[in-house]
């Protein structure tokens, strides 16, 4: 496997790779997201108890799974930059960041949405939604921290440190609505296999997720490609580069 | 020696001592720097009294904004004793390790033979003596001012007695991180208040709970877990932010 990571541990290599992706995430992200919104909105049954408000599901849930899953990457690539000394890991882990807390900002204002509803609150302070706060809080943190540096190494390594010690929330997320018994709902579809909901809602919400999926992987690969370009400013590969892009 | 005021003792000795006979053992080099760190201090009273009076001046200042209805300070007491110890300790953490490395004894630590962790967790313990250890002398007396309920005095110095080296623990993980930096006293409280929310909701439910004449020691474990758990593993996060910080 170390074979076949190798070359891309060279940012050239590396920065084409995902040059050829994006146009794929993009194809992917429009069509899945397409479907699965029209699909969620117009054609899924509506809720038996919370009727037609549920259909912001299908925003919320993806969102809100992907904000801890995007942390959990960046905290790899920390970890990796700071064992390993990959440099292009802490390229990334600052590509995640703000992506990131988009997604922890999403799922906050669609559950905020979701709430005034079913809850009859726009805000509580339920132990899933202070988790979830916490973790906009902690991302805003490793982005301050990323700028607050003039070296872009040294900012790696410090946002690198801070991000893994602010893993500890993600379980404390994860497991909120089973430690605590409140407000927010219990997990329904990160059961794997036998989802807690009737399949006509799951088949969207699937695609749905996909959608998601592809829409930040295509939106790192832009934000990661900018970071090796401008990390590796001094390079011959860079210069060439560029000078081409200005001669189209 | 002591005709000059701010002079910093012992700060040269903890490496070229131990460099060349080796003969220190890990509690000695432990005592060194956590006496070096506390007599600092004590020729710098301000440091130790400064963030203790802003302490006492945001609690009163409650009292003055809401109002001085008894029932209504009660209620409110332990989140604004918790708030305002936070905040001093976010104040003091910036001496932690500031003027080490601004004269650059924190680099001659970092290249004494002996554990970084050992030195770290000394001048932690130290901060704590003199930021923590005085918030809990005062509590009481500012309870009074609010009028805390009887029944949770015990729990509120509790909670205060095992809590606040967690806050002392984690802040310097963030003071670690921006040492380096000119302006970091804002990002300071940008990295480390959201570290602190556990400490808050937990100790604030522990003095609420007493105050109802309920158990609370589940709350207190859990403070007493974070307590062990930053004991154990924030040395570790404060030495290598602070070879990324000195680089």
């Amino acid at each position: 496997m170390w074979k076949w990571l190798h070359p891309y541990a060279n940012p050239e290599v590396s920065y084409h790779f995902t040059g050829k992706l994006i146009p794929w995430f993009s194809k992917l992200t429009f069509v899945l997201l397409t479907i699965g919104i029209i699909w969620a909105l117009l054609f899924v049954p509506a809720d038996y108890q919370q009727g037609n408000s549920f259909r912001i599901f299908y925003l919320h849930v993806p969102a809100a799974m992907l904000s801890m899953g995007i942390y959990v990457g960046m905290a790899i690539a920390a970890l990796s930059s700071l064992v390993w000394q990959i440099k292009l890991a802490d390229a990334s882990a600052a590509a995640m960041a703000p992506v990131g807390a988009v997604m922890t900002a999403i799922a906050l204002f669609t559950g905020a949405a979701w709430g005034r509803p079913t809850w009859g609150t726009w805000w509580i302070w339920d132990a899933r939604l202070t988790s979830e706060l916490i973790l906009l809080f902690l991302y805003l943190g490793v982005i301050a921290l990323h700028n607050a540096f003039e070296d872009k190494t040294l900012a790696g390594k410090a946002a690198g440190i801070l991000s893994l010690v602010g893993v500890v929330n993600i379980p404390i997320i994860k497991y909120s609505v089973e430690w605590w018994n409140t407000l927010h709902q219990g997990s329904t579809v990160s059961k794997l296999g036998a989802p807690s909901m009737s399949s006509e809602m799951y088949w969207p919400f699937l695609v749905c997720l996909l959608g998601f999926v592809c829409f930040i992987s295509w939106v790192i690969c832009i934000r990661f490609r900018n970071e090796v370009l401008a990390r590796n400013a001094m390079r011959p590969w860079v210069r060439d580069y560029v000078k081409n892009v200005e001669v189209r | 020696m002591n005709n000059i005021p701010n002079m910093k003792p012992t700060s040269i000795n903890i490496s070229s001592q131990s460099s060349t006979e080796h003969s220190q053992s890990y509690r000695e080099a432990f005592l060194l720097v956590f006496k070096r760190d506390l007599t600092i201090a004590f020729r710098h009273k301000d440091d130790i009294l400064n963030p203790l009076l802003f302490f006492i001046i945001v609690i009163t200042l409650f009292p003055l904004g809401i109002g001085p209805e008894s029932n209504t300070l009660a209620r409110i007491a332990p989140g604004i004793i918790w708030v305002a110890a936070l905040l001093s300790t976010l104040l003091s953490l910036d001496r932690l390790f500031k003027s080490d490395h601004a004269d650059g004894s924190l680099e001659q630590m970092l290249l004494s033979p002996h554990p970084l962790f050992l030195i770290v967790l000394a001048k932690i313990i130290a901060h704590w003596c003199l930021t923590g250890l005085p918030l809990i002398f005062v509590a009481p007396l500012l309870a009074i001012l609010l009028n805390l309920n009887e029944n949770s005095y015990l729990a509120l110095m509790l909670t205060l007695l095992i809590g606040t080296p967690v806050l002392s623990f984690l802040g310097a993980i963030g003071v670690a991180l921006t040492v380096g930096i000119k302006k970091g006293g804002v990002l300071l409280s940008l990295l480390v208040l959201p570290l602190y929310i556990p400490v808050l909701i937990f100790a604030t439910s522990a003095i609420d709970t007493a105050a109802m004449n309920l158990p609370y020691s589940g709350q207190l474990a859990i403070i007493a877990a974070l307590f062990i758990g930053s004991l154990t593993l924030s040395p570790f996060a404060v030495s290598a932010a602070l070879k990324v910080s000195t680089n």
